[in-house]
Formats: structure tokens, sequence, C-alpha cells
């Protein structure tokens, strides 16, 4: 059992108080990812609900590029057939934007997500009060656990809100091609398409870190014996 | 006796604590001088105020009234930095419960304290690698907490608190959730740890194992200090340990 720590000189301890504690960044991902590979499941169905309403936004908003590809190339027929297809064409427009009624089911659907995140991870805050409260024992500053369950949800939120954005144009486009054949997809222009699905993936991946910031502060502010003292 | 070095001192402290309207004094004036190096058993009753005074020694709660010297610094005086860092270098703690983080395997708990000190990775898995194996896990490095026996997590609990060279382990109740012969393994290790590396053990206890291998067993009950026993004047032996000299 002798060993050269165990026999380490207790004089060339450190003494006094210092002041320096570390998490490196790289540390901080490793361990985030960790929690997200072991609670997977619990992970997916949180993302889920994220993946959903992205898709959603992203649907409404490369559907609005298509038709405007429509309208561009000023062909009477394919107005005439937006038109038919109950889209609300000014006789001039050259351009439409979502309607006020689209507006509000999107923001809705948002919200709701939300909604869904604030619970899930105040859920998996709850759960994890012990290993907090452990972690503030060895050292850790309020700041590495906000890090972590930040970086947790940045990483949900980043698959999540990418995976729905890319659905969501995917699913819109199919459906352009069903209801106007290829010239839909022919005359879209597909900056605009992936400016549409960027942007929908940065609103998720905001909703998701806005989603755990609440549950993330609470947990980071615990003291270590409040933390502990939870029964589980 | 001015030579002695006190590593730990606890000085007139009292906690309260406010459930609702009832108040609960849990400390009722504690007084306590801890010397360097020494194996300090806290004895004492359910609800007698043991984990109360553990915590306020290991700076994880505050004192209502009095103040806790850790190597003659008032530990109220310190900022979260400071608090942090004393909690990661100077304490080691080893739960009745273990609290080992659970995604994590053995070595990856052994290793945590060493990165918050700022080591570097490969240093900190060599040093936790030969922790493990001083605690007797040598084939158990990547096993996760749920993976483990009660005692090997303990074990491993046990070289989480080494991590950082500590001048202070702090144990509360560290067998109580323990078999007889685990408890005993691990009462052993801790006293190995004491008298080899000069390491100041305070346990907090309901264990009459423990009473073999202290220096000083602090009798506490209903928030207040009965009496202090000197290892000499202790003639009690039950259960005798294997590590006694
Ligand atoms: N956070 C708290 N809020 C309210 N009362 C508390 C709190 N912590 C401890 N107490 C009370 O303080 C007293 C001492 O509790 P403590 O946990 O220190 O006892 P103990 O000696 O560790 O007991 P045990 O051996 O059962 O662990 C008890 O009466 C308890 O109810
Ligand atoms: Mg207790």
């Amino acid at each position: 059992m002798t060993d050269r720590y165990l026999l380490a000189d207790p004089a060339k301890r450190t003494s006094g108080v210092n002041r320096q504690v570390v998490l490196p960044f790289k540390k901080s991902l490793e361990i985030s990812f960790k929690q997200i590979r072991v609670r997977f499941f619990r992970s997916l169905i949180t993302t889920m609900s994220l993946v959903l309403a992205v898709s959603f936004l992203s649907f409404a908003s490369v559907s609005t590029d298509v038709v405007n590809g429509m309208l561009a190339t000023g062909d009477p027929a394919l107005r005439q057939a937006l038109i038919h297809a109950g889209y609300d064409i000014e006789p001039d427009a050259t351009n439409v934007g979502s309607s006020p009624k689209q507006r509000w089911i999107i923001i809705l659907s948002l919200l709701v997500c939300v909604v869904g995140i604030v619970n899930a991870q105040l859920m998996a805050v709850t759960e994890r009060f012990r290993e907090i409260g452990t972690m503030k024992c060895l050292g850790a500053l309020d700041r590495f656990v906000l890090r972590l369950f930040l970086l947790e949800a940045a990483m949900q939120g980043l698959t999540g809100a990418g995976a729905g954005a890319v659905i969501g144009a995917v699913f819109s486009l199919i459906n352009a091609t069903l209801i106007f054949g290829t010239v839909a997809v022919g005359n879209v222009s597909w900056a605009q398409v992936a400016l549409s699905v960027i942007l929908s993936a940065g609103a998720g991946c905001l909703l998701s870190l806005a989603g755990v910031f609440y549950p993330a502060v609470l947990a980071a502010r615990m003291q270590p014996v409040e933390a502990m003292r939870i029964e589980q | 006796m001015a030579s002695v070095h006190h590593i730990v001192r606890v000085s007139k402290v009292t906690k309260t604590f406010h459930l609702g309207k009832v108040k609960v004094q849990a400390l009722k004036g504690v007084d306590l001088n801890i010397a360097a190096g020494h194996y300090i058993s806290i004895m004492g009753p359910s609800g007698s105020g043991k984990s109360t005074l553990f915590n306020m020694i290991g700076g994880l709660d505050k004192p209502t009234t009095g103040k806790v010297f850790i190597d003659e610094v008032d530990i109220a005086q310190l900022d979260a930095y400071e608090l942090a860092w004393l909690r990661c270098r100077k304490i080691g703690y080893i739960f009745q419960t273990f609290n080992l983080i659970q995604v994590m395997t053995a070595l990856e708990n052994v290793t945590l304290p060493m990165i918050f000190s700022g080591m570097h990775n490969d240093a900190a898995t060599e040093k936790g690698i030969r922790l493990l194996k001083l605690v007797g896990l040598e084939d158990r490095f990547l096993h996760k907490p749920f993976e483990l026996s009660g005692g090997q997590q303990q074990r491993v609990a046990v070289a989480r608190a080494l991590a950082n060279d500590p001048a202070i382990i702090l144990a509360d109740e560290p067998t109580g959730n323990l078999d007889l012969s685990t408890g005993e393994e691990i009462i052993a290790l801790l006293k190995l740890l004491s008298r080899e590396r000069k390491v100041t053990v305070i346990s907090a206890t309901h264990d009459i194992k423990m009473l073999n291998v202290s220096d000083q067993v602090v009798w506490i009950r209903d928030g207040r200090i009965e009496k202090i026993d000197e290892r000499e004047e202790l003639s009690i032996s039950v259960g005798r340990i294997g590590v006694r000299e």
C-alpha cells in the first residue's frame, strides 16, 4: 500500500488561501456531452418539441420563398395557380409575406415550445441537485454549473433546431411540388431558402437557450448544503 | 501547547434554522480546536447536530453566530472564489451517500477536483489511477458508480477526497451505508491516510468502530459538546481494527 503519493510530504501542501479554480472549455463540453448521451431518451423528448416548432417556422418561411420564386417569373399562369391555391395576391404584387394569422400561429407554437423546454429543464435541474451540490463541494464555481447547463442546452438546441429547420424546408418543397409541380422548385431562390433555414435554426437555438436560462441560474446559485439535503 | 498547529478552530458557533415560525437551534455554542494530523471522531445521537457542525467546518454552510477558522483563516471572510478554492484544495469531503457523479467513471470522478485545481489532463489521469490503486480499485477505473458496490463507491469517494492532497478530510458518516466489514475497511483506509499522509480526518459518526482509531473523540449532544476524550482515555475496544498500533 505504500505509494509515492501516499507519502507525499505534508509540508509541500499549499498553504494559505488562493482563488484559482478552473474548468477548461473542452472539459465542460465533454461533461455536457456525456450528460446528454446518458440521458439520451430524455434529451430526445426535450428536443422533439423544439424540432416540431422550428420545422413549422421553417416550413412557413420556405413556402413563402417558393411563392416569391414563382411570382418572380412574371408568368400569369403561375400567378393564377397561386391564387387558385388560396394565396391572397394583389394584382400588381411581386412578392408575398406571411399572413398575420400565420405569424400568430408560429409565435404561439414557439411559445409553447419554450414553456416545454423550461419545464423539461427545471425537471432536469431538480433531478441533479445532488450532483450540483457535489460539484460545488469539489470546488466548482457558480459559473461552471451555469456553463454546463447552457452548453447542454446549446448542443440540444443546435441539433434540434438544425434538424427541425431542414425537415421543415424539405416538407415545404415537397408540398409545393405536389401542388404546383416542378416549376415551384425550379424557380425558387436557393439563397433565400438557405437563409430561411439558417434563420429558423438560429431562432430555435436562441429559444433553447432562453428556455434553460432560468433553471440553470437556479441550479448555479444553489448552496451545496441545500442542494444535497434534498432527498432523491 | 502553544506550538500545536490548529488546522481547524471553531469558536462559539451557533446555528439556528428557521422552519416557518419555528426556530430550531441545531448548534448552541460550540468551541473546538483540532490539531493538524489528528483523527477526530464526532459522536452523538441522531439529531444532535453532527452534520450541521460538519457543514460549518467544511464551509458548506454559514454559522448564525461565531466563527470557523481553517488554517487560521476566518472562512466567513472568504469570497466565492476563495471558498471554492478552499473546497477544492484544502478539504476533501466524504459523504454517507457517496455522492459520486453518476455519469462519470470512477477515474473521471477522481480527476474532476484535479481538473478544477488546474492540473493538466494527463497528469490528473495518472494521479487518479494512482489514487484508485491506493484505495484498492486497480481494476475498476472505467466503471460507472452504479456498476460498483457501496464499499467500492465509498473507496472512489475516498480517492476523490484525496485528489488535491487536502489538509483535511471531512467525512459525514462514511460508513453509515456500509456493512460491518466494509465499514471497517473504509475506517482502516482513513486511519492509514491520516497516519501516513498526516491528513487531518474529521469524521461524524454513530459507528463505535471509529473509536478505536480516533486520536480524539468529541461527544456532542443536543447542539453542545458534552465531552472530549483523548486517545489515552479511551478504554473502549469494540471490534479492534488491524491498523491500530
Ligand atoms: N436545513 C435544516 N433546516 C431545519 N432544521 C435543520 C436543518 N438541518 C438540520 N436541522 C435540525 O438540526 C438538528 C441537527 O441536525 P443534524 O443533521 O446536524 O443532526 P445529526 O447529528 O447529523 O443527526 P444524524 O446522526 O441523524 O445524521 C436536527 O434537529 C435537525 O432537525
Ligand atoms: Mg447527520
